[in-house]
């Protein structure tokens, strides 16, 4: 059991300690071989995670077509691989041989660099989530807020899309792309805060730690309230269907990627669904207690979590129909910005009086 | 202890670097659009400039109300008011000599206090637990300003939504 | 350690560069962009003042970041207003020109 919860921390362990014999036993000084271990250790646990992150959208692909398809009672990829599982591997083969098309009167450097934006600050996002116990790759006492501010960033890319294509589609797609993610942010910074008031705390390791007797989702009624408005928002936040006007094909044919193919659009693809996983783990971090469980390890329990929740997220896509945009923002605006400020509220009162959390 | 030190240092000059270079973009370039993500630039090297400073909750205040709001909003404003933007008339107007005269002439008076004053320095100190410490002074040293400042940001809002509705 | 000269003259370059770009645009919302570089330099000295000089009392040792964070608000309350003004002349004029909605002046 504990050899399974500890499974990742050792192998860190290990590594560490090998590369600490090999740099010291070749006659190093101290500090200069403790600062390149940290930057050898760093790269590796940089690549895992990026990897880790790679596969999961792989996964993620496949089980979004495959629930699709159930939901719609057919079958799904079944031709590549067991299940079809080795669809996605197809699909990114694909992508890499297609011609990379450019407007002719496009900005071509903001073309460039608008999927190399929208994915970087998913990227980084990834860094700050608690897999497990002791499995965070980097810790400071302000990563809620650094997750909030690299996805502001993401923004940007998608702006820079719209823009760059030189295309009407494209750029109303931006515009509204632009409009949702910061009308949507608000309410999901209002709900963190309650957060972060139960847990005095604003590192996403403590907060787990804070929750291994009761998650602050059971808090009542400040825990549901948030976890429903969070979860709400975050799929907006991400352009998912029924929040998905940015891209909605039946108005404005794709949206902000209209213009894009080969690999650039694949760049789109793959950050849509690490942000995707992102606003999921840092649900399951925030109010589903993290890693904590009993039994299983740390990360499997992690991982259960967050991919209950993408189950979720996928089934609303399937069952709901899209918003209108103006219905889309009077919902943002008149109905989960004045919900999560009395929360915050109500929290307040909750601490103050009954002494919860 | 000089590994880091150099580190230190490179960072500060890449940082550095970003930052000017962005805003040097933001105030030349003709297409407003380009101007505009070049100021982005210049924010991001600024954030990372207070990283070296070890203030990262204001690092990390300047990517969520900067990049994330004041930028998108400026962005908006330029595609709201394109019709006149695309005109081959030059952005800068005809006192830009001037302007660069009065701006070397700042930074030559500023670059003379910085050099020659005599500052109080003390021991940079890193504070452990600044984010609680910020909090509780805001509440408390700094009540007045902060309800303030509070009172500001309602009010920009709501004129802000007067002024620019229909 | 870095001296705290190098951070205020990068702030003292980045403020100039955005004076010149207030006063030597045309387009109202550049002329916002150079106010908010502007702002930004001075939030640089305030976050390097905090960092290298001694606090007068000690329980304003945090007195530099909280002050950088009311000039962060105060910018984005600026630019809100600036922004939604720039847009009620366009509607009423057809430009962001500074240079033709001089009505005041004659």
């Amino acid at each position: 059991m504990d050899i399974l919860n500890n499974l990742f921390t050792n192998i860190y362990n290990a590594i560490n300690a090998f590369l600490n014999g090999l740099l010291g036993g070749a006659g190093l000084r101290p500090d200069a071989a403790s600062a390149i271990v940290a930057a050898i250790m760093g790269l590796i646990v940089g690549t895992v995670v990026l990897l880790f992150g790679v596969g999961v959208v792989l996964t993620l692909i496949w089980l979004e077509r495959k629930v699709a398809a159930r939901v719609q009672d057919r079958v799904g990829p079944n031709r590549v691989g067991p299940f079809g599982m080795l669809q996605p591997v197809a699909d990114t083969i694909k992508m890499f041989i297609k011609e990379d098309i450019v407007p002719t009167n496009a900005d071509g450097l903001v073309h460039l660099l608008a999927p190399v934006i929208a994915l970087a600050p998913a990227v980084l996002a990834f860094v700050v989530v608690p897999f497990g116990q002791g499995m965070q790759p980097a810790d400071l006492n302000i990563v809620v807020l650094w997750v909030v501010s690299v996805s502001s960033i993401g923004t940007v890319g998608l702006f820079m899309a719209g823009y760059g294509s030189n295309n009407k589609f494209a750029l109303l797609g931006g515009m509204r792309a632009v409009a949702q993610a910061i009308s949507y942010e608000i309410p999901q910074v209002l709900t963190i805060v309650p957060i972060i008031l139960l847990a005095g705390s604003m590192s996403l390791v403590q907060i787990v730690q804070k929750q291994s007797t009761l998650w602050y989702v059971f808090v009542l009624p400040v825990g549901l309230i948030g976890f429903v408005v969070y979860y709400i928002s975050a799929l907006a936040e991400v352009n998912r269907t029924p929040f998905d006007q940015p891209e909605g094909e039946s108005e404005i044919v794709a949206g902000h990627h209209t213009e894009y193919s080969g690999m650039k659009f694949g760049l789109f693809y793959l950050a849509e669904y690490f942000n995707f996983f992102i606003v999921c783990t840092i649900a399951t971090t925030l109010f589903l207690g993290g890693w904590q469980g009993p039994f299983l390890p740390s990360w499997l329990w992690f991982l259960i979590k967050t991919y209950a929740l993408i189950l979720l997220g996928m089934w609303i896509r399937m069952t709901l129909p899209r918003f209108r945009v103006d219905q889309l923002m009077k919902f943002a605006w008149q109905v989960l910005v004045p919900i999560s400020l009395i929360n915050i509220v109500l929290t307040g009162i909750l601490l103050m009086f009954f002494k919860v959390g | 202890m000089l590994t880091s030190q150099f580190l230190t240092y490179v960072a500060f000059f890449v940082l550095s670097a970003i930052a000017l270079i962005g805003a040097f973009l933001a105030v030349t370039l003709r297409n407003l659009v380009r101007a505009a993500l070049g100021l982005i630039l210049s924010f991001m090297g600024v954030a990372g400039i207070y990283f070296v400073l070890e203030a990262e909750f204001v690092a990390i205040v300047q990517v969520i109300i900067y990049i994330g709001a004041i930028s998108v909003l400026i962005l908006f404003a330029i595609m709201l008011t394109r019709g006149l933007m695309t005109s081959a008339a030059s952005t800068q107007n005809s006192q830009w000599i001037g302007a660069a005269f009065v701006g070397m002439l700042m930074f030559a008076v500023l670059f003379f206090v910085a050099i020659t004053t005599n500052w109080p320095l003390a021991q940079p100190h890193t504070i452990s637990d600044l984010i609680p410490r910020l909090g509780a002074d805001l509440v408390t040293t700094y009540l007045l300003p902060f309800e303030a400042v509070s009172l500001l940001l309602l009010a920009a809002l709501i004129g802000a939504i007067v002024i620019a509705r229909e | 350690m870095i001296p705290l000269q190098f951070y205020l003259i990068v702030a003292a370059i980045l403020f100039c560069l955005g004076l010149f770009g207030a006063l030597a645009r045309r387009n109202a919302v550049a002329i916002l962009m150079g106010i908010e570089l502007m702002l930004n330099a001075v939030n640089i000295n305030l976050v390097a003042f905090w960092r290298y000089v001694k606090p007068a009392a000690p329980t304003m040792d945090l007195a530099g970041q909280i002050f950088a964070l009311f000039v962060v608000t105060l910018a984005a309350a600026e630019a809100a207003i600036g922004l939604a003004l720039i847009i009620a002349i366009y509607r009423s004029r057809d430009t962001v020109n500074v240079e033709d909605v001089d009505l005041m002046k004659w």
